[in-house]
Parts: structure tokens; sequence; C-alpha cells
């Protein structure tokens, strides 16, 4: 029996580090490659050990393919790719390809030159990987081999974020990566066809939200930075520099322009520009409202938004600073931070989900002091708000994909533990489907029932198709037969004529031939005509023919009659039958046997 | 599978295919060379074209004066400018099932096609195709509308008038069936019809037929169609180039292996060479503008012209133009600019790696943004007051009929400094000029056609080997103007099928196999056997079920079960029901190893007697008779059925069923 096989390298069971190792149909997927944020050891990447011990990748894997620029979903792709080993190809989206060695280039340097580490990926290294990638557009449907073939869908989320739809033979696979059912200020929905793929990756982040409308949680950010601003306090919004950020922006844009304010609003890197013209090249993959408009009104031509100064973090007065990265576990967010916390009319919104271990988790959870390198500790004393803008779908959000794409198998990755449990509960109670939770490093195998394509010849299937009659009878099925022949990798289903026919063969004829015998006083021919009217009375659904040769025909049956020499009164039958009407053949041989009924 | 074609033009295709149970129009292509027929429909009022004589003919019989007027010699229609149409009565509209749209310049007729035909299928196209043919579109509708021409003008076409009239009126075909142009209504509503789709997407049309975009190489977004089922292919091949222009190469692979290749849209300049064509547009506008003239470049608002741009970015400064302004005027300027840069995904890998950087794919956002490059609306307003000569004006429409390019010829026409360079192929230049004769203004055509040429498409065909080539009659022999050169025509063996307008043409197809699926239950009970080194048989008994096209083969429902044990009894009782008749047989008995098997069946009193077709055993003790022949075993056996069915048994172990 064919089967599927999944396997979380990361995001089993955990958000961060995705990573998911798919075996279908004998081609093997790897699906994201990213790293933990929460982690500063071994633990960032996934353990690519568990595919191979030594040695590069590349002749186990036909494929990867990346999902969207975040770095828990592509961040180990450079370490994988170049310090691993492998030489395959890679997939993305375009905005994906051109986003994603700016993020990866980002983190590196965090990485080696402010935390002075070691042994990492390195900017050539980036550059090499990025060779290795081939774009994707919406909708195409890539051929990556013979048999394998992926298609993207839109998912919303951030810039470029797709879904993939991995199919060999009729077995398929669904991945969404991080995806978003509700359209936002700047992205789309995400949607997906009728495509009943055997399994559906899905995240799971907000498996137990069911989150209110954006408009009411749009209201209540604005408010709250508003007051803030009122009373002469400084809000600091950690956000990465790509996504969340430029939703944020054209709210506050269009809000400052409303209202009238004179507050300034900041925007940490020099990634802002750059990242804003990624917005105006690829604004087909924007939402339908900025995509009509771009042409008189561009949404990413900010007026209010200037570009941050570090030394501006110490200018009095109120002001709004946007700062990389979201989850303050490191950059220019965290120094800010640092900075700010100390004054409770000060502000910090967490705009978006932060994994465990990082500042932003710490905080939300009521953390107020903490404990920060060296033996310091910062107490926190500015308020603590928490806005759930991150763009993954919500409970709600996953049962509509589910019910668009209808798969037959769930698989939840990308979310917390007890909560999957409680969203794998309400999918196997509502769909009647299975759905499995893998943690990392465990795999769930599914067995498919995969339908046998066969090549028919038109000629049979016309001819049964016409036979069958425009309607078919769910009572009295009608059974067509053929032969199939299997060479090499053809199958093809034709009339058993054609395929002695194609195939060279000859016919070989198995006959029978049968003498009854039995009293009857009357002539041959009478004898012969109670015959016919016995089996006519007999064989219902049976052509019977008394032919003027001395013959009665059954089907192709032959049947005659003689006396013997001797007595007139005994008959013989003569039976004569091929293999192909055996059934009735032996039938009729014992039927008459009995004799006639008088 | 039939073919319609619906368009003579062939750049500007209309056919339908009609393929398994779908109908399938491929292009919609609007004939606009019909215009040249009309007087140009200034912006403002010009005294010179007002004042052109009324025709009379010569008997002073036929008095047109109203309708048509004369200037240099040639006589044109003064009234609002009509295209011609695709044949409409060929068949009947409202039965097309999808309209495939290869590039923008041939989705010019869709608004005719889908408003008021009873159409309520689907137009396929891509995204650029789509919202740049929508700008186009717009642009034509603008032009149109914004010079209303309340005369109608109809006497001419009556077909006596017609062939009174001095040529090329005369000759004019189908001037009943003309038609003016649509509005923004119907062009709205036409495109809402349209669904979206990406290159080397797969879109399945009522399970029967999957089609795809393939990407063609000729502009943004622009294809040629794959339309298959399991074992039928037919490529649609419309508007292609192998030129490293900005969109994103041809992909020729995926045309290989089709049964039927349709072939439109080669270059219409097929001995101007675009490169050398561009050498000397630049030239030429240099000369004319160090001399202290002007230039028209008469243009669309999409294609080339951004190409041109890109070739004057790299050459403003070597030819020390950099103060000379050059303005884009058209209502849609501004739109097709800003759109150009945002199709990344259907650009070639130069343009695609500028967008990673991030910076526009195209140079024109840099001489709009240094001031060299000014577009307009149009030639009101803001223009008329940044207006400086000399100056570079590109404009449409390139017929010279409607647009902003009638002005700049009424007012630069008269003097000799300037110069109108013709870029664009679909319209013959002397016609075009034909109305604003006599003309002192210096005329240079520089047609550029970045369409597959004979050349290359020969070299293509070579490579994909479609089994049969349909194409315009058009391609099937030299230009009449070039009658010798037989490099420019197609010859292909077999010679390609040619169409002309209202041709049907039957393609020569013959469909043998059709996808069926077989369920895995019923998979899975199938016996296959082997009957010669890699090719096995199974026989297969199944219930055909067909829905939407789909046909999948399931197991026959088994009827209610009867314990073996009981089987005899019953065949016995009832007559048999006929679910499964035998298999048919193959192979032969061999003698020797037959006997073997009858002796370990305790069969061993068989006396063997040769016939001249093979044996015939004689079963003594049970008085049974067995024929043994090549392609035959007889088995006569009286009264002793347990016998019998052994026997048959035994034989069928030496035979192969089907």
């Amino acid at each position: 029996m064919p089967e599927i096989k999944v396997t979380p390298l990361g995001a089993g069971q955990d958000v961060g580090r995705s990573c998911i190792l798919v075996s279908i149909g004998g081609k093997n997927i790897m699906l994201d490659c990213g790293m933990h944020m929460g982690y500063n050891d071994d633990r960032r990447f996934p353990d690519f050990s568990y595919i191979t011990q030594n040695g590069r990748l590349t002749d186990f894997l036909d494929c990867v393919i990346i999902s969207h620029f975040h770095l828990d979903h592509c961040g180990a792709l450079p370490y994988m790719s170049e310090m691993v080993g492998y030489d395959g190809p890679i997939y993305m989206t375009h905005p994906t390809k051109a986003i994603c060695p700016i993020l990866l280039e980002d983190f590196r340097k965090i990485t080696v030159d402010k935390k002075g580490e070691t042994n990492f990926f390195t900017s050539q290294m980036i550059k090499d990987c990025m060779k290795k990638v081939i774009p994707l557009n919406l909708h195409q449907t890539v051929q990556v081999d013979d048999e394998l073939e992926i298609k993207a869908y839109y998912a919303g989320h951030v810039l470029g974020a797709a879904m993939v739809h991995i199919k060999v033979g009729s077995e398929s696979v669904v991945y969404t990566g991080d995806y978003n059912m509700t359209p936002d200020r700047h992205l789309g929905a995400a949607w997906i066809d009728k495509c009943r793929p055997d399994i559906l990756i899905s995240e799971s982040t907000y498996a137990t939200t069911i989150r209110d409308s954006k408009r009411c949680r749009e209201r209540d950010f604005l408010k709250k930075v508003h007051e803030s601003i009122e009373r002469g306090g400084k809000v600091l919004i950690p956000v990465f520099a790509l996504g969340r950020a430029q939703e944020l922006c054209i709210l506050l844009e269009t809000f400052w322009e409303r209202m009238n304010l004179k507050a300034p609003i900041y925007f940490s890197t020099g990634l802002t520009e750059k990242a804003n013209h990624y917005y105006k090249l690829f604004i087909t993959w924007t939402n339908q409202k900025i995509r009509k408009t771009f042409v008189q009104r561009n949404m990413f031509e900010f007026k209010h938004i200037k570009a941050f100064d570090r030394s501006y973090a110490d200018n009095p007065g109120p002001m709004v600073v946007f700062a990389t990265p979201g989850m303050l576990h490191a950059g220019q967010s965290l120094q800010i931070f640092k900075k700010w916390a100390g004054n409770e009319k000060n502000m910090v919104i967490m705009p978006g989900y932060c994994v465990q271990g990082t500042i932003g988790h710490k905080i939300l959870n009521g953390q107020r002091k903490l404990e920060m390198e060296g033996r310091a500790t910062l107490d926190v004393k500015l308020q603590v708000e928490y806005m759930s803008f991150s763009a993954h779908a919500d409970a709600k959000g996953i049962m509509q994909l589910i019910r668009m794409a209808e798969p037959r198998n769930m698989l939840l990755v990308h979310g917390e533990a007890v909560k999957m449990e409680f969203l794998k509960g309400k999918i196997e109670q509502e769909f009647s489907i299975d759905c499995y939770m893998p943690a990392n490093g465990e795999t769930v195998t599914m067995t498919t029932n995969p339908s046998v394509p066969v090549d028919m010849s038109l000629n049979l299937l016309k001819r049964e198709m016409a036979l069958g009659g425009p309607l078919p009878d769910p009572k009295k099925p009608r059974a067509m037969h053929g032969t199939l022949i299997m060479k090499e990798n053809s199958l093809k289903l034709v009339s058993s004529e054609q395929a002695l026919k194609e195939l060279g063969l000859n016919e070989h004829q198995l006959r029978f031939t049968c003498r009854v015998q039995f009293q009857d006083p009357h002539s041959d021919s009478d004898t012969l005509h109670r015959i016919y009217t016995h089996l006519k009375s007999v064989l219902k659904d049976y052509t019977i023919q008394h032919l003027p040769d001395g013959t009665v025909m059954v089907e192709s049956i032959v049947i005659k009659v003689s006396s013997s020499a001797e007595d007139a009164n005994a008959k013989v039958l003569l039976l004569s039958w091929s293999y192909q009407d055996e059934d009735l053949g032996s039938y009729l041989s014992s039927l008459l046997k009995k004799g006639l009924p008088t | 599978m039939k073919l319609y074609c619906l368009s003579g033009h062939p750049t500007l295709p209309c056919n339908v295919l009609k393929f398994k149970s779908t109908t399938i129009m491929l292009d919609c292509g609007l004939d606009t060379t019909s215009v040249l027929n009309f007087l140009p429909l200034p912006l403002v009022h010009s005294p010179r074209l007002s004042k052109l004589p009324g025709w009379i003919s010569k008997d002073g019989s036929i008095n047109l004066e109203k309708e048509l007027k004369e200037c240099a010699g040639r006589v044109f229609v003064d009234a609002q400018p009509e295209f011609c149409l695709p044949e409409r009565e060929l068949l009947d509209l409202s039965t097309i099932d999808v309209i495939l749209i290869s590039n923008y310049h041939c989705m010019m007729a869709l608004p005719y096609i889908t408003e008021h035909t009873g159409f309520t299928g689907t137009v396929y196209a891509t995204e650029p195709t789509l919202q740049i043919g929508r700008l186009l579109m717009e642009e034509l509708v603008n032009f149109m509308e914004r010079v209303p021409k309340a005369q109608a003008a109809t006497c001419w076409k009556n077909k006596e008038v017609q062939r009174m009239l001095p040529g090329p009126l005369k000759d004019a075909v189908d001037v009943w069936t003309w038609k003016r142009c649509y509005s923004m209504q119907e062009v709205n509503s036409a495109l809402s019809k349209v669904q979206l789709v990406g290159y080397s997407q797969k879109v399945e049309l009522f399970g029967a037929v999957q089609i795809s975009p393939l990407s063609s190489g000729y502009s943004l977004g622009s294809s040629n169609w794959i339309i298959q089922s399991h074992h039928e292919k037919v490529s649609y091949v419309s508007g292609s180039s192998l030129l490293t222009t900005h969109p994103q190469p041809m992909d020729q692979s995926s045309l290989k292996n089709s049964d039927v290749l349709i072939l439109t849209g080669l270059t219409q300049m097929p001995t101007a060479n675009p490169d050398g064509m561009l050498g000397e547009f630049c030239s030429n506008l240099a000369m004319t503008i160090r001399a202290g003239g002007n230039v028209l470049v008469p243009c669309y608002s999409s294609g080339v012209i951004y190409d041109l741009l890109e070739c004057l970015y790299q050459f403003i400064e070597s030819a020390s133009l950099g103060t000379t302004p050059f303005y884009f005027i058209s209502p849609v300027a501004n739109s097709s600019l800003e759109f150009s840069q945002i199709f990344a995904e259907w650009l070639c890998h130069n343009k695609q790696t500028k967008v990673y950087l991030p910076e526009p794919p195209f140079p024109h956002a840099e001489l709009i943004q240094t001031n060299k490059l000014k577009h307009y609306p149009s030639i009101h307003g803001d223009f008329s007051s940044d207006f400086r000569q000399p100056c570079v004006v590109f404009t449409g429409h390139p017929s010279l009929r409607f647009g902003d390019v009638v002005h700049f010829m009424e007012l630069w026409g008269k003097s000799s400094l300037n110069t109108v360079i013709f870029t664009e192929p679909d319209f013959s230049y002397l016609d075009a000029l034909a109305p604003y004769q006599p003309l002192a203004m210096k005329c240079v055509y520089c047609p550029i056609d970045t369409r597959l040429n004979f050349h290359q498409v020969s070299k293509l065909l070579k490579e994909v080997q479609p089994l049969h080539v349909v194409c315009p009659e058009q391609y099937t022999q030299p230009p009449v103007t070039q009658s010798h050169r037989s490099d420019l025509m197609l010859e292909l063996q077999p010679p390609p099928m040619p169409y002309r307008r209202c041709s049907v043409l039957s393609l020569p197809f013959r469909r043998r196999y059709e996808r069926v699926y077989i369920l895995p239950e019923l998979a899975n009970s199938l016996v296959p056997s082997e009957v010669k080194a890699g090719v096995s048989v199974a026989t297969v008994s199944a219930v055909l079920h067909s829905k939407d096209n789909k046909h999948t083969l399931q197991s026959v429902p088994k009827p209610p079960p009867v314990a073996p044990s009981k089987k005899r009894k019953r065949v016995i009782e009832e007559p048999p029901v006929t679910l499964s008749p035998k298999p048919l047989l193959s192979g032969a008995v061999p003698l020797e190893a037959f006997l073997a098997t009858l002796q370990k069946h305790g069969i061993t009193e068989v006396k063997v007697e040769e016939t001249s077709e093979g044996h015939i055993l004689h079963l003594q003790a049970e008085d049974t008779l067995i024929q043994l022949e090549e392609d035959g075993t007889h088995i006569v056996c009286d009264n002793n059925e347990p016998l019998r069915t052994t026997l048959r048994d035994l034989v069928l172990r030496f035979l192969q069923k089907l």
C-alpha cells in the first residue's frame, strides 16, 4: 500500500525552526528550513542528522520549499545548504527570494558581529545558497522532476507567503506555511482550491483563539497609542522589518493624517525604505484595494514616518518608534526597550507572537524584573500591551481552510501542544478526519489508496457508454469486460479481441462437444422443436433460435438431434459450445440430460 | 476536432477550436487597419481637414460629398473610424465555453464577442495581459469619445456605390460588418469575465481538457497555450519572440510532442532586423533634434515603447540629448509606466534581478525621476504649459487616425525640420500618412517587430516536431511584393494546413485512448499474468462510471453470496447469470506435457493418433476424445461432467487467458 510519511524536524508541537520532512510517492521533500528564536545553541537549527548521519543531504532530498521569508521558516537555509551540504533545488516565491537574503544577512550580523559567535554561515554562503533558489509563481505548476509537481497558493501572512500543493501521481500533500484567512490593510486572504489532498499540514499558532474583528483591534491599538502620546509618553513597537510593520505604518499614517497629530513616528532600521520598495515593486502580492489604487496613490509612500537615529531615543517628548526585531531578543528594539523600560508613562506594544525564551515572551507573561546580561536586572515599569496583529489564521480560519481544501487527513505543526490538542479534537469532531500532531523527530505514516490511471481504448469506452444508456441504473449495474495490458509503464485497457491483436497472439479455441441421450417418441424434427420450446421457457434472457438447417442455437451453442439407428425413440442430442459459453453449455447439458417435460 | 477561423489577419487571429466536448476561442484580435480608410479625428479644429473637398464620381452620378472627402488623390470616409470585427456568422458565439488570450494586442475585439452575443463563458488571460489590455482598450475608447463625431457614413457601404469608389475603399471587404468602437461600460463588462492564470498553471475545463499558458517572450504576460487531454495535445502559438527584450523568455520545450500546432503571429516585417531598426531609430532621432527639429513617435502605450525608452536611457548622454524633453502623451501613459514596474514575475531574468535589489526593473523610472521623461494624459492641461521645443513626443494612435498624434501631425507636418518615426509594424506608414499629404515633415520607417521570423520558426518547429501545423494562408507563400523570396514562407513536411477568414478545418486527429481510473478495490483484485517478457495482462470486469467527463472503473457488486458446495446445485436449477464471460484463450497445448499431466491425474490409457493439423487423443477407458491442434482444442466427452471439467481445467493450465 502506498504511504505518505511526515516527520517534523522543527515546529512539531512547537513554534520556531519550522522544518518538516515529507516522503510521498518515493520523493523526499523538505518544507521550510527555519531557526528557533528562543535558543542560542545547537537547538537553534533543526537536527539535520536525522536525514543522514554523515555527508550531504543532496542524495536524500528531491527538493526544499520555503513558504515565506520569516527566519523561523528560512533561517537555517544557508546552514543546511552550505554547511551541511545540499545542492538540489530550493523553491520560494519571488518576494521571498528577494527579501530572504536580507533577513539572513541581518541575522548573521547580529549573531556573528554583535554576539561574536564563530562557526556560523558567512555572507558568501548566503549568496551561494540563494543561487540554488528557483522562483515560484502563484498557481504555476512546477515540475520538479517527471513525477513530482508543486504549485503555490497565496497565503496572506507576509509579502510573498505561499502555501504549497505537492503532488506525486494521484497522491498529494498541502503545506500551509503561515497563513491568514482574513485580509488586512496590506495583504489579501489565503486561498486554495478544492484540491482534496491526502494530508493538509497546517500551522496552528492561534489554534485556540478566535479573534475579535480586526476593526476593533485596530481601534484599540490606535487608542492606546494616542493616549500614550497625549500624556507625553514614548511608544515602542517591536516589529520585524517586513510584514506587520507595513500594516501598522499604514494604520498610523492614516490616523495621524486624520487626527492631524504632530508627534513624530520613526522607523528604526535602514531597511524601512528598502522594505517599502519591495512592497511597491511586488504590489501584485498585496490586497486588492492597494493594487487597484497604486497608480494614483502608493500606500507605501509614507509622509509621517521618518527614519530613526539612535540618538532620538533620548529626545524629550512623545514619539512612536517601530524597531526591529519583533520579539525583543536582540538589536535595536531591545536597546530602546532598556532605555524606556523604567518610565511608566512609556508603553511597549507587542503586535505579534513571541517565542519562549525571548524578552518579549517574558514581559508578556507579566514578568516585571528581567535578568540582563551580566548580573544587572531591569525593572519593567512601562506599560506592556499585547495586540495580536500577527497574520496567522485563528481557529475559525483553520477550519475554513479545511473546508476549502477538503483534506483526507490533517496534521498540525507550528503551535503549542496543549492548544493543538484542543484543535485536533475539534477538527476530528467536525470533519470526521484523522488529525495528527507529531512532535519533533516523530514520524506519522498514512497509507493512501490511490486509483490507478489507465488508458482505455476509445472504441471500448464508447461501446460501453452507448450500451450503458444515457443514465446508469443503480440497481442493475452493467459490467464491462476488457483486458488490461501492462507493458513497461503503460497500462492499456482494451477489448479482449484487440488485446490478442495488439500482443500478436493467436486465439486458441477450446470447444466441448457432448452427446446426451434420452428417449423421446417423436420424429427428430419434432424433438428439436420440443427442445426449442422447452429452452425458450426456461431461459428467458437468452437468444434462442431454431434454424432451418435443423439446429437450435442458444447464444452460440449448437444443439443437433439424431436418433439411433436401432431405436428411433432413442434420441442423441449433440451439444457443442466454446469455452466462452462454458457456464451456459455445462448448464444445458445437465438440463437436457433430464429429458424433456411431457 | 475542428478549427473555425474567424479572422484572416495573421497577427490578430481569432480562431475557434472544438476539442472533445469543449469549444475554445483562441484569441480575439481586432483588425484595426480598417481605420486607415477614415479621415483623422483632430483634437482641435483643423482648418485643413475641414476644407477638404467632398467626393463626387467623375460622371457626377454619385454624390457622396458629405461622407467622403478627397485628400491628395485618395478618398477617405469622414465619420467615426470603424473596425473590422472577427466573423460572427460562422458559428454561434454563445456556444463558446472559454476564450484564451495570448497577449494584450490580441484581445481588442473581446467586448464585441462577450457582449450582446449570449456568451456565458470564461476568458483566460495572465495578469499583465489583462491590466495592459485594459489600458489599451481604455485608451482606444478615450480617443474615440474625446472627439465625438455625430455623423454616420453608410451610403458608401452600398455595394453598388462601393464598386464605383476609387481604391483602396473599393476593395475593402465586409464593410457592412465594420463596427464603431465599444464603450467603457462594455469593456468593463467584458473584462469582468476574465479569470487570471499564471504561466504553466494547469486549468481543467469540464474535466475533459486541460489548458495551460506558456511564456511566449513577446510582451509582458504574453502566452502561448497548450490545450490537451491525456492523449491529444494542441499547441497554440501566437505572438512569440526569441529576442531578449523585457519579457520572460519563451518556453519552447513545453510545445514538444504536439499533435497539432496552430501557428499565428509571426513577424510582419520579416526583412527588418529589430536591432538594426532600433539603431536607426536612435540616430534619426538624434539627427533631427540636433538640427533643431521635433521628433514624433506614433506608438502604442505599452510594449515596444518600454524598449525604446530603455534604449534612449542609454543613448541620451552619449548623444548629448540630456536637455531635450521627452514627452509621453496618452490617457494611460502614467498607468502604463507604473504597471510595467510591478510585474517582476513576468520579466526576463536581468530585470527580475533588479527587483531583488530592490530597484525598478525599467530605467524609465529614473528618466521620470530626473525629469527627462514627462508623461501627460493629453495635450490639454499641464502639457500645454510645460511644452518646450525641440522635443520628442511618444503618443498614439499608430494609425494616425485618432489620439493626440493627430494634433502633432497637423502641428509639425509643415516643417521639414521635424521627423515622424514609425516604429509600430501594424500599419503601412504610407497609408497612415495619406490624409496628411502633402507633407514637408521627414518620415522614417523603423518598424520594430520582435515576433518570430521564418528562419526562427522553422528552427523552432524542427525542435518541437509537431505532427501537423496549421497556419494562416499568408505564411504558405512569399509576400506578394517579394514573390521571389521563398525564404519568407513556411516550408514543412508534411505541408502546413493553411486557413483564411471563414475557413473550417478538420484537424487530423485520431483519438484512440481515453484516461480512466481503476478504483483501488478493483485494482487490488486484478490478477496479472505474464504473456511475454515484460508484458502482463489481466482480465477486467468492472462497472464504468462516467461523471463530469471523468471515467472510473469499480468492482462489479457481488450477487448475494452462494456457498461453494451449493453452487453446482444452483447451476442446475437456474440458468447462469452471465456476469463475467470467460476470457479469450491464447497459446497452444503441447502434447508431451499434456500427456504427462493426464497421467498425473490417473488417465493412463491414451491412444495418440497423428493428424494433419495435430493429434487426436483417445482416452479409451473414458471413451473420450481430445483433439489437440495448434489453435484449438476440442473435447468430446459424453455424459461425464466431472471428467469434462477436469479435462477442461487441465487444458486451461497450458493456455493464457485474456
